[in-house]
């Protein structure tokens, strides 16, 4: 009973590790090479989601003073303010992947790296 | 792409997707947003007009000279600030120290720099996702 | 082959992961590690430092301003890689 709460209490953890590992198989298992670049950005929404979720207090309200209330028990707000550099990475390594993807499409007509690296061998011999 | 219904309903919904950008970039400092949601909402809103009417005539309303400006001004403007804080204070982005208009707690006009520092980063990331899909799209 | 290899592997990965919730503290405790001193500050001194509501806003425009001023360079260098890569539309060009 007390590893159903964990799982309950931590289910946010669990679905970023989750995510990391679907992120990663597409990587691994993939050989199309567009594919492989959203199973990066599945891997990156998974480190954000974890560390956004550190930051997480039970009960607390949104990082965004009141005048009217004023109460001081917000959540964390470093994480989600790093998280935003973060997110700005994120883009600039898809927008940079995609474009030497187009490169790579213009000289060799495909994406699959398998026929990448035998048009290669056959270019070598 | 010639589609009756995504051009009407892209003509009608324009307006209101990059009003609620400016709203979201003018109120970063008060409510959840900034200039990076924001600029990133506008920069949509082109991008919905590229896929609907076409690269020619996002072009012509907003050629990539204006992009490219608007980009390299963001970050001059972001380091213009900093070095008015240092002018006045020797402190880099200097806020209060500088002597930056303060302005009442919660209203539109308060934080000093905070807001001149958002609706450049507003611009800057707008004309980036904005010219970062023109270049990727634009190659045959 | 390689295919269920790899599954067996990533499973065993996760199982890594997930034991390692033991370690950790409990999500939305107050008494995590995370919740420090730091970020006690930036709650409290927000409001006299830089008089707007919204913290984060505070945190990455004035307390950390030169990190976003970083950030807003990567941007422009991200542009600047897919420019050198692709290369300039000729049609741009010559307008």
């Amino acid at each position: 009973m007390s590893n159903l709460s964990t799982i309950i209490d931590n289910i946010n953890y669990i679905g970023a590790f989750t995510l990391f590992i679907i992120g990663l198989y597409t990587v691994l298992t993939h050989s199309n090479l567009l594919k492989r670049v959203i199973g990066v950005n599945i891997m990156e929404t998974a480190v954000f989601l974890f560390f956004v979720s550190i930051g997480y207090i039970r009960g607390a309200n949104a990082p965004i003073i009141n005048p009217e209330v004023g109460d001081t028990f917000f959540v964390n707000p470093l994480p989600s303010a790093m998280i935003l550099t973060g997110i700005v990475v994120a883009v600039s390594i898809t927008a940079y992947g995609l474009s030497l993807l187009i490169r790579l499409y213009k000289d060799y007509g495909t994406l699959e790296l398998d026929e990448i690296i035998k048009k290669e061998e056959i270019a070598n011999e | 792409m010639d589609d009756l219904i995504v051009k009407t309903v892209t003509k009608l919904i324009i307006p209101f997707i990059q009003l609620y950008g400016i709203f979201v970039i003018l109120h970063g400092h008060l409510s959840p947003g900034g200039g990076f949601a924001g600029g990133a909402i506008i920069g949509a809103s082109f991008i919905l007009l590229t896929l609907a009417f076409g690269i020619e005539y996002t072009k012509s309303i907003l050629s990539a000279k204006v992009t490219e400006r608007v980009e390299i001004g963001g970050v001059i403007w972001y380091i213009f600030i900093g070095l008015i804080g240092i002018a006045i204070s020797g402190v880099f982005l200097g806020n209060r120290v500088a002597g930056f208009p303060m302005g009442t707690f919660g209203s539109v006009i308060s934080g000093g720099m905070i807001s001149l520092i958002t609706i450049g980063i507003g611009l800057k990331v707008a004309s980036t996702m904005i010219s970062l899909f023109h270049h990727i799209i634009e190659e045959d | 082959m390689k295919n269920y290899l790899i599954l067996i592997t990533l499973t065993l990965l996760l199982i890594v992961l997930v034991s390692s919730l033991n370690e950790m503290p409990v999500m939305g405790d107050i008494a995590s590690p995370a919740y420090n001193e730091v970020a006690e500050y930036y709650i409290n001194n927000t409001q006299e430092d830089t008089n707007i509501t919204n913290i984060i806003s505070a945190i990455i425009t004035d307390y950390r301003a030169f990190d976003t001023l970083g950030e807003t360079t990567v941007l422009f260098t991200s542009i600047t890689a897919v420019v050198s890569v692709l290369g300039f539309s000729i049609k741009d060009k010559k307008e």
